[in-house]
């Protein structure tokens, strides 16, 4: 009768017991306590908002390792925290940090163009994006335990946020209806392991949580991102680029809980301010898009 | 019978899953109206911070506490452990001050000492309970009256109950343990149609419609 820690049950778990909530993107303690009482159930440490981080340019990296444990002193909600894209060793010093979650993101600039991180050599749980099924396989392959839609981070814009949450659910009912024996070659066109594909073809969904993340700017947009099948939404640059952070993300709280009563959502969108100014994703040059990073 | 889930966040589903396997009905709570018609509620994983904050803004308080007093079972797992304490350990207010127990937020640790173990819990039968303990809290304290469930090998409680009140640190829901929510079912039943199985009612025909 001995105890396991950090196994897969726990790691996975943990993200269950965030669905249908908001993670907030927060880059001081101070916004951290905001985002708590606004109700997030967790929070993102990071050094700039996506916004931010692509208005300067430059190479984008893990946070302060200072930074992240006074937001994680601030608040009794999970933190997580970022790191880039195969770079296993920002991955170590955040586990060493002791934070709850580490998001290898394509918010930062890539550390490996052919790897990702090898995340079953850890003990904290790991969060991916991906646009569609193949990607979200792969990553939950190299041991993601919570997926994330990527989204367009820092743009405010929700466009290319739906378009992959739909190409996601679209991909998982098509992969339901076929028969066992076509599931090989979907397999092989997916470029994922057959046994996970088999899995999402038997249960009808992804074997871990999925959030819906990158360009959510107002409450009407975390609720359409549920009624598409999101389990729960990360805001990052959509709260404090908005006039009113606070209420903005109360407001986007309540309408990810209450996504199928457009009454509340009527009713928590009013009187709100400005929301984050944003930029139309369609402009931004195929080199400066996040999504596109990852593979 | 329908049992509800407080669906404020958290995992709802997978309580709702679990009622399904035994049969019974589950029903997510979000709103005060949501409630009419349920003979027990749980009280799932998840953020208790979160949830304070919306159960206060959708007013839920005082109904969940009516119903409570009522004598419908309410089950709290994890974070709903931590709702239905009378006392939370760093001075937070409690927002269900139902079970006399002093719950410590936490109590683990960070993420990083999540972990799972198989723990007797005698009044479920001789198979112990694998329990998965995520982020969990622990009882620190327990008050007269209330029933020790299962303890840690260390002997920290970790399953409690107090009447119609029930309260565990960690996740039958998602290791496949139906126990639990059978015990709340039978409470539930009882609640709803009192002593209906208890041999006071007439007995009916074999075959004729209920």
């Amino acid at each position: 009768m001995t105890a396991e820690t950090s196994t897969w049950a726990t790691k996975k778990g943990l993200a269950q017991m965030l669905k249908g909530g908001v993670i907030m993107d927060v880059v001081t303690p101070e916004h951290a306590r905001i985002a708590e009482d606004a109700g997030a159930c967790a929070v993102m440490a990071l050094e700039r908002v996506p916004s931010d981080i692509r208005a300067a340019g430059g190479v984008a990296r893990m946070s302060d390792p200072a930074m992240i444990e006074g937001i994680m002193a601030a608040v009794s909600i999970p933190v997580m925290a970022k790191a880039r894209i195969g770079h296993f060793v920002e991955a170590q010093v955040l586990e060493a940090l002791g934070v709850d979650y580490i998001d290898e993101s394509e918010v930062l600039t890539p550390a490996d163009e052919v790897n990702h991180i090898d995340k079953h050599q850890f003990k904290v749980p790991f969060v991916c994006g991906c646009r569609d099924l193949g990607e979200a396989l792969r990553r939950i392959s190299e041991g993601a335990a919570m997926i994330r839609t990527k989204g367009e981070a820092g743009t405010g814009d929700i466009v290319e946020a739906v378009r992959h949450i739909r190409t996601l659910m679209s991909d998982i009912r098509r992969l339901g209806s076929m028969r066992e024996d076509e599931l090989f070659v979907a397999a092989k066109e997916l470029g994922a392991p057959y046994d996970l594909v088999k899995q999402v073809h038997d249960e009808g969904k992804l074997p871990v949580v999925n959030f819906v993340a990158g360009g959510i700017a107002i409450p009407a947009d975390a609720a359409l991102a549920m009624q598409l099948g999101a389990e729960g939404v990360f805001v990052g640059s959509g709260v404090f680029k908005s006039e009113n952070p606070a209420r903005t993300a109360e407001a986007i709280v309540q309408a990810t809980l209450h996504f199928d009563n457009p009454k509340i959502i009527a009713e928590v969108s009013k009187g709100l301010g400005s929301p984050m100014r944003g930029i139309a994703a369609v402009t931004i040059p195929e080199a400066e898009r996040l999504a596109v990073r990852g593979w | 019978m329908k049992i509800g889930v407080l669906a404020l966040h958290g995992a709802v589903i997978e309580h709702i899953r679990t009622l399904r396997a035994i049969g019974v009905e589950g029903v997510p709570v979000r709103l005060p109206e949501d409630l009419e018609g349920i003979s027990g509620l749980i009280l799932p994983g998840g953020e208790s911070t979160t949830m304070r904050k919306l159960v206060a803004r959708w007013d839920l308080r005082e109904p969940i506490m009516a119903l409570a007093r009522s004598g419908a079972p309410i089950l709290g797992t994890c974070a709903g452990m931590i709702i239905v304490a009378r006392e939370i350990s760093g001075g937070e207010e409690p927002v269900f001050p139902l079970l006399d127990v002093t719950v410590e937020r936490n109590a683990f640790g960070r993420q990083l000492d999540s972990f799972e173990i198989d723990l007797p819990v005698p009044i479920l039968g001789d198979r112990p309970v694998h329990a998965i303990f995520i982020r969990a809290p622990i009882i620190e304290r327990v008050g007269p009256g209330v029933e020790v469930l299962a303890r840690l090998p260390d002997q920290r409680v970790v399953a409690v109950r107090q009447r119609n009140v029930l309260a565990i640190s960690f996740h039958p829901e998602l290791a496949g343990e139906t126990r639990f929510h059978r015990l709340v079912a039978t409470m539930a039943a009882e609640y709803a149609e009192p002593a209906e199985g208890a041999g006071a009612t007439e007995r009916r025909p074999l075959g004729e419609a209920m």
